[in-house]
């Protein structure tokens, strides 16, 4: 097999130098090309007025580019009838656009009946969805206009699933939800997609979100135009240009640590006291901080030993910061070292237990390691 | 027919008490018959004109202010003078009154088709074009559910009107709750003429009260059962549309 076949085999979704001008005025997409991955989540972001919704809906044929070609799996989408073309695919958009007379289990049975499944084995089909995008089953039997916001898109997202399309177009799914929610979402769908392995076109205009869900993220500039397609990693380290950067924001630095993995951060041992002998006055304490924890080992804040004699109950220890969970994220456990008030970041496994902590510096080590091995590699490349 | 009082009422009491004038061929309950054979026939017609109509305009969006200008002209028609109108240039008997009934009815059931389909939210129809119902699917299957509360509202107006009206036919051919009107004036017998007012909006009241009823079991319990805030909104905006569909026709 030649290379250019593994790139065709690779590629799912093909944008050739697509062009959508409304009227007379500026493109909307302006000579768009572009290879969306198998399997993969891509994402187009970039601010009001790029065309990234443009782009999207053009998959679908919802908006017909004004010149260009766009290709499904080597087929030309322009060659396909516009009704069966996007029923191969499931679409989620930002409002859920769920049908308010339908019961929950029949909006997300809508794609497998017009396909001309039987109403029973659709509507079994679509309980088990439920449960994939974890809701509870007897939400079935609701009206859309009886869930919350977050349950509503998580049925658009099960509706979308149904009929198992090889290919969801997600057109920012989780704007319309608060952050805690969208948190969920987001982890929601990664973790769908580690099941599933759909190709995911997902739009949005959160630069934060675009590199937590992307395999490779597209950031278009206003005017349709590509400024750059990358993984979320390299967007965030290399910009390609101003336009870029300024969209990324002024925290790419910190959230590029989000890439690198902490599996070398050493984790120092930490002396702890239990819950328990807090009251107890003659369990004194040596280290300048001690970490408090309960009988199970999880942390519960910090013990000073300056005031460690006036402390006797968990509610009178200093709180903690945010943790760090062993072997994430060099992000996660700047974070944790930063938050603490100790200035050493609690780390715990993954059943919560503490199990050291560690210090700022050596993140810093860590990091400044990296950037020198990246930067031998890209001498290396160079020549 | 001779009243023991020349009161208004008690002379209208005494001619719905009688009960020879609940018999028969010329008695209430046939006439009764008569006035809602003219009434389902006109709403027939009516409605083979301004459903298909109200939902390609609703759904289209094309022709919207040849609708809303046609909807103005017909309704300024005066539906006895249409009576008398068609009965010279067509024929004599019954037709030429259940077209200009035809006439009165198209305006309220028209104009509710065409915004109970226009005031479905559009992400719905947007979403459902995106998962690929065809354009005939999107109407039937998301469209009309979404919009029959409003749709159905503008049949109830027409049907309304139709039986306050339908009395007309009686100047064409003695048919109908109409007659009672008629013979009532040319006689000079007030107790028929006020009675036969009284049994026209008896009918009236009752239809309305059947179509109601029908109007809440063909409304899907979802559009109902929205969270209150959600509710309090789409019902006020259901109302106001109700009213506009309405408007202008009584």
């Amino acid at each position: 097999m030649t290379s250019s076949e593994q790139a065709e085999r690779r590629t799912m979704i093909e944008f050739r130098n697509v062009t959508k001008s409304y009227d007379a005025g500026r493109p909307a997409v302006d000579d768009l090309t572009l290879a969306i991955e198998r399997g993969r989540i891509t994402v187009f972001v970039g601010p009001s007025g790029c065309g990234k919704t443009t782009s999207l809906r053009m998959i679908n044929r919802m908006v017909e580019p004004t010149s260009g070609q766009i290709l499904l799996d080597g087929q030309d989408v322009a060659q396909q009838k516009a009704a069966e073309l996007r029923r191969s695919m499931g679409y989620v958009m930002q409002s859920s656009g769920l049908m308010p007379h339908r019961t929950v289990l029949d909006n997300i049975a809508t794609v497998p009946r017009l396909n001309g499944v039987a109403r029973s084995a659709a509507r079994a089909r679509a309980k088990e969805l439920l449960d994939v995008v974890g809701l509870a089953s007897e939400l079935g039997s609701r009206y859309p206009g009886q869930l919350s916001g977050g349950q509503q898109q998580r049925v658009g997202v099960a509706r979308a699933l149904a009929a198992d399309p090889p290919v969801l177009l997600m057109d920012e799914p989780f704007s319309a939800v608060d952050p805690v929610v969208r948190a969920e979402l987001q982890a929601e769908l990664i973790r769908l997609q580690n099941d599933l392995a759909k190709t995911i076109v997902f739009v949005t205009h959160d630069i934060d979100e675009a590199t937590i869900l992307g395999d490779k993220v597209a950031v278009l500039a206003v005017g349709g135009r590509l400024a750059q397609y990358a993984a979320p990693e390299e967007i965030l380290r290399a910009p390609v240009d101003d336009f870029v950067a300024g969209f990324v924001g002024r925290d790419r630095g910190f959230r590029h640590l989000s890439f690198l993995d902490g599996d070398h951060v050493t984790i120092h041992p930490i002396e702890t006291i239990e819950t328990s002998q807090l009251a107890d006055p003659t369990v004194s304490v040596r280290s300048p901080w001690t970490l408090l924890v309960d009988p199970e080992g999880r942390p519960h804040g910090w013990i000073p030993a300056a005031t460690r004699a006036s402390i006797t109950s968990q509610a009178e220890a200093v709180p903690g910061g945010s943790l760090y969970t062993r072997g994430g994220s060099l992000r996660s456990a700047l974070d944790a070292a930063l938050s603490s008030p100790s200035g050493l970041g609690v780390t715990i496994d993954d059943d919560g237990r503490a199990v050291g902590v560690v210090r700022p510096a050596e993140v810093f080590d860590l990091i400044e390691a990296g950037r020198l091995d990246r930067g031998r590699d890209h001498f290396n490349t160079a020549v | 027919m001779d009243y023991s009082s020349s009161n208004l009422f008690v002379q209208m009491g005494e001619w719905l008490a009688n009960p020879d004038n609940w018999s028969g061929s010329r008695g209430i309950p046939m006439r009764i018959i008569e006035h809602l054979g003219y009434v389902g026939l006109t709403m027939l017609f009516a409605m083979l004109i301004a459903v298909p109509l109200g939902m390609y305009v609703g759904h289209t969006g094309k022709g919207r202010v040849l609708i809303v200008s046609g909807i103005g002209i017909l309704r300024a028609l005066p539906t006895l003078g249409m009576v008398f109108l068609f009965a010279l240039l067509f024929s004599r008997g019954v037709l030429p009154a259940v077209w200009a009934l035809v006439l009165l009815a198209v305006p309220p059931v028209l104009s509710g088709v065409y915004s109970g389909i226009a005031s479905v939210n559009s992400t719905v129809v947007d979403a459902a074009r995106s998962m690929g119902l065809t354009e005939w699917q999107i109407l039937s299957r998301v469209e009309v559910p979404n919009g029959l509360q409003v749709m159905l509202g503008g049949v109830r107006a027409g049907v309304l009107q139709v039986v306050a009206t339908a009395t007309v036919v009686a100047y064409a051919k003695a048919d109908g709750l109409g007659v009672f009107l008629v013979e009532g004036t040319q006689v000079n017998d007030n107790g028929r003429l006020f009675g036969g007012a009284v049994v026209i909006a008896v009918v009236a009241v009752a239809v309305d009260g059947i179509m109601a009823l029908l109007q809440r079991f063909a409304i899907s319990p979802g559009l109902r059962a929205a969270r209150p805030a959600a509710r309090s909104e789409k019902e006020s905006g259901r109302q106001e549309a109700v009213a506009s569909a309405q408007g202008g026709t009584t």
